[in-house]
């Protein structure tokens, strides 16, 4: 089932929980709404179940409005954090609920519904636990249980709320892999929302980083890594350097030094300059273009060193990795020129190598193993 | 009542603690506890002990006691049982809605704490006499509240309800939205969902409210006695019977009822505890 | 996988044209009722409440004033009536201590200290709430009464406990034995033992962390519970019915005294001395509710009496 969002506002007290949010989500994608707290993720996916409403927009299942669609009409499968188990139901009469309340005409017979759990149980590998309570299982199973019971009613949509958010980690791991497996099988469109962005770009087939209300951008894992269009993106996924510049006639400069990095496109004026701390490469030879500065703080992380600089006048701090054998010494003058980056000028402009030139995308890409 | 606070024999009995006072704090509370509480009753016990089996036998299967049992008893049943539906509603309203008044409302219900049950008992009977408040309209409708054992049920009800709202109450307020959402993302309408979904997990709470409730009616006596009428196997309770068997210096008559009220009483309270074990084993939570 | 497939969102403004505010009708919230729904609810809470609560309330101001201010006056300067007021505060001013005392040290004993036994007597400590008033007083009848080991003896040493006011204080303490320590033991237990440890690792005396570090801790508990203990004290009448005698001046507390008027007929006094007592339940309730408001998390207020 495709699901669509269109323009929807949030408000809730006045306070905009979303702002002017439209996303298309095809049949059977895997996606996630990736954010901060407070960016409006947890709101998006209650909208779309229709425990919310939206003050303004709409959402659409296929072409149908769904707006005016109670929660119950919309047939949808929800699973919270907390799983929110009926806790005095044992786990077959949790998953067979969503049958049981059906109306005379489509309520299936008892022994069907009791089938249809026990199928079910196997399918979230938990067979032979029917007759438990939810008190009586691990966190990873109750949240199993309360996945079987969204899965019971056929959904047209599964819609999971930080689905792993109140599991350890070793369990999280296991489960998103699992619930990877689910998906495959069961092809439902799945929506779930996290705040892990390790769990979002392992397991969506397209991620939505939202912020402050906003969607920031849409795109798989590797477009959202490798291509953040935000600053907010570039320092919400992965780890960023960033370093204050100026665009004049579609060159970057750090002062009075050009930086041998070129971006047509934007327009002259103040910009900021961002790239991953891993994608530079070092300049040993001169310096006709490139960022220098000198070694203020090093510190080793697993196989390799991290650095801090203070670049110009200013002492800006920007963190770059070197290699391990790198002799990068306090005070050492050490020079770069990062591969991939991105610079976002004050009007709101973006430039870099990978808009202007695929070439180099595409290299990288092989390059990293993404 | 210094009890020696560094022997071994002492460290076996309690966990090592750096906090001082131990031994006269528990020793002042066992020995307050005794002497106002445990040796008072012990002696109800002694005292029909005391009474042999036959002669407590015949006082527990007068006429007058049984009728005087049952008059509790069924009230108190009657009026825990009206106090179950109005609390369960009065907390449902008081927790989930919001309305102009509710904080007052909110503190009313605790009223029947706080008013002495005699000034209750005869505000009730001026209300619910024959010529009283509400009485005059319910006469002519052929409806005697005051001096019967409606009366009595009308006393018990203003005494147990708050032991079911305040029972009911916090429990409601710990209820996960989540999981009423869930039911209904699951089809189910509201009916059914609070039907289905949040009563079921309210039952230990009820029953526990209303085991509390009933054992406060039973036991009640001054907010009955002016509106039940006092006509022995009518409309007389066994609180009152033992009062009047004390009047009547027949200590024998007053301990032997004394001592069903308390056997019941304290099954009572077993049942609630067993309510709450139970609850606490299965669903992890105590009602 | 080209940059332009990225979906953005749309810029503000642009789609400006098609956001339609979403008919409030039209949606139903999944967590509560309809507004016809909760109306009726509320309603029938508010009239059983009316009845059941209020109407008796308004009913013992109403008939007080029956006969106007005048007689009301009159019923509250009668000279029994005054020896009625002494007496309930006297007993309150005993048994209110008594049982502030015993509450802090069970509640000291209870949860600050893991021992043996512990459930069992926090049981002990709440039975005075399941047994019967009238069953309460006449456990002293039956202690100090005649004809008993106890009765004859400190008769013949002149000392009168039964139908007289130590009688009337003991039934009242066993009543309201409970009310401190139970609102104390679940407050200080949930406040653990961090703080006086700290304090006597400071070098404190066991004293001075009581004083300086528990007792502001659990201040507003204590006062709620006092509060509480103080009421069902001054209103207790079956436990003290059957200890006292009813002997008018000397063994008479207020709700005896209302007791006594109702029963003459004396509707008036009557109604006018319980004013005295239904205004004490008012006040506590708004004490009660200020102090819960006000400072709910000092307070267990689990308090099931």
């Amino acid at each position: 089932m495709d699901v669509s969002i269109r323009n929807v506002r949030k408000e809730f007290d006045r306070f905009p929980a979303l702002r002017d949010v439209s996303l298309d989500i095809r049949s059977g994608e895997l996606i996630a709404l990736l954010g901060p707290s407070g960016s409006g993720k947890t709101t998006l996916l209650r909208l779309i179940a229709g425990l919310e409403r939206p003050t303004e927009g709409a959402v659409f299942f296929g072409d149908e409005d769904a707006s005016h669609k109670s929660v119950q009409e919309r047939n949808v499968g929800f699973v919270f954090q907390h799983y929110a188990l009926f806790r005095y139901m044992t786990v077959a009469d949790n998953i067979g609920f969503g049958l049981k309340v059906r109306p005379g005409a489509t309520r299936p017979p008892s022994a069907e519904i009791r089938r249809r759990a026990s199928e079910l149980l196997d399918l979230v590998q938990l067979s032979g636990l029917e007759k438990r309570y939810p008190n009586q299982l691990s966190g990873g199973q109750r949240q199993r249980v309360a996945l079987a019971r969204a899965l019971a009613i056929e959904p047209k949509v599964l819609l999971l709320d930080e689905p792993f958010g109140a599991l350890d980690a070793q369990v999280r791991r296991e489960l998103r892999r699992w619930l990877r497996e689910i998906h495959d099988t069961t092809g439902h469109t799945t929506v779930f929302v996290t705040h892990d962005q390790e769990e979002a770009l392992e397991l969506a087939d397209r991620v939505v980083v939202m912020s402050q209300g906003r969607i920031e951008q849409v795109g798989t894992a590797d477009e959202v890594y490798d291509t953040p269009n935000s600053p907010f993106v570039y320092g919400f996924i992965g780890e960023s350097s960033s370093l204050p510049v100026r665009v004049e006639g579609g060159q970057l400069w750090l002062q009075d030094r050009t930086l041998g990095l070129t971006a047509e496109d934007v327009p002259d004026g103040d910009a900021t300059l961002y790239f991953r701390p891993h994608d530079v490469e070092l300049i040993t030879d001169g310096c006709g273009g490139c960022i220098a500065g000198t070694v203020a703080a090093s510190r080793r992380v697993a196989g390799t060193r991290r650095v801090e600089l203070e670049i110009g006048g200013d002492r800006h701090r920007v963190e770059i990795e070197l290699p391990i054998e790198h002799p990068a010494a306090q005070k050492n003058r050490v020079a770069f020129r990062p591969r991939r980056w991105r610079v976002f000028s004050e009007s709101g402009a973006v430039g870099g190598p990978v808009a202007s030139n695929g070439r180099v995308h595409h290299e990288e890409l092989a390059r990293t193993g993404t | 009542m210094s009890i020696a606070a560094a022997t071994p024999a002492r460290l076996q009995f309690r966990k090592p603690s750096v906090i001082p006072g131990f031994g006269l704090t528990l020793g002042f509370t066992v020995l307050y506890l005794t002497l106002i509480v445990l040796i008072p009753l012990a002696g109800v016990v002694w005292r029909t002990t005391e009474l042999g089996w036959a002669d407590f036998w015949a006082i527990a299967t007068d006429d007058r006691t049984v009728s005087a049992l049952k008059v509790s008893f069924g009230t108190a049943l009657l009026a825990a049982a009206v106090n179950v539906v109005f609390g369960v509603l009065v907390a449902w309203v008081l927790v989930r809605y919001r309305f102009p008044g509710r904080r007052i409302l909110d503190a009313a219900v605790d009223l029947p704490f706080a008013l002495p049950t005699a000034v209750a008992g005869i505000a009730l009977a001026a209300i619910y006499a024959p010529n009283g408040w509400v009485g005059q309209f319910l006469a002519p409708l052929g409806i005697k509240v005051a001096f019967t054992p409606l009366g009595i049920v009308v006393a018990l009800i203003f005494i147990g309800l708050p032991f079911v709202v305040r029972t009911v109450q916090p429990v409601m307020e710990e209820i996960d939205k989540e999981v009423e959402e869930v039911a209904a993302t699951l089809g189910a309408n509201r009916l059914q969902t609070v039907a289905r979904v949040i009563l079921p997990g309210l039952a230990p709470a009820v029953l526990t409210g209303f085991a509390l409730a009933f054992a406060r009616a039973v036991g009640e006596y001054g907010s009955v006695i002016f509106i039940a009428g006092n006509i022995p196997y009518v409309s007389e309770i066994a609180p009152l019977l033992i009062v009047i068997r004390l009047e009547e210096f027949h200590y024998a008559g007053a301990t032997a009822i004394a001592a069903i009220m308390l056997v019941i009483s304290f099954a009572m309270l077993f049942v609630i505890n067993l309510i709450q074990a139970w609850s606490r084993r299965r669903y992890g939570y105590v009602g | 996988m080209s940059v332009e497939a990225l979906s953005r969102p749309l810029p503000d403004g642009a789609a400006a044209g098609t956001l339609a505010p979403v008919s409030k009708a039209a949606f139903k919230r999944a967590t509560t009722e309809t507004t016809a729904t909760k109306a009726v609810l509320i309603g029938i809470a508010l009239l059983f409440l009316a009845l059941v609560l209020v109407l008796p309330l308004v009913a013992v101001f109403v008939e007080a004033f029956r006969k106007g201010a005048g007689e009301f006056l009159f019923a509250l300067n009668e000279p029994d009536t005054l020896a009625a007021i002494r007496l309930t505060l006297l007993v309150a001013a005993i048994a209110v201590p008594c049982n502030l005392i015993f509450g802090v040290a069970a509640a000291w004993a209870i949860a600050k200290f893991e021992f043996k036994g512990k459930a069992f007597l926090t049981t002990l400590i709440d039975l005075p709430f399941s047994v019967s008033p009238v069953i309460s007083g006449l456990v002293y009848v039956l202690l100090f009464g005649a004809g008993i080991v106890l009765g004859p003896w400190l008769k013949s040493h002149g000392i009168e406990i039964l139908f007289a006011v130590p009688g009337i204080v003991l039934a009242t303490i066993f009543v309201t034995f409970p009310f401190v320590a139970r609102e104390l033991i679940p407050l200080m237990q949930d406040q653990g033992t961090g703080d006086e440890e700290a304090a006597i690792s400071l070098g404190a005396s066991g004293w001075q962390a009581f004083w300086y570090v528990t007792l502001p801790n659990i201040k507003w508990g204590l006062l709620y519970g006092v509060l509480l203990c103080n009421a069902r004290a001054m209103g207790e009448f079956g436990a003290v019915s059957v200890v006292s005698g009813h002997i008018r001046g000397l063994t008479n507390t207020m709700p005896l005294h209302v007791e006594i008027l109702y029963n003459e007929y004396n509707f008036v006094a009557a109604f006018a001395v319980s004013t005295l007592l239904a205004a004490l339940a008012l006040v506590t309730l708004v004490l009660k509710s200020v102090l819960e408001f006000r400072y709910g998390d000092e307070i267990a207020a689990t308090a099931k009496h």
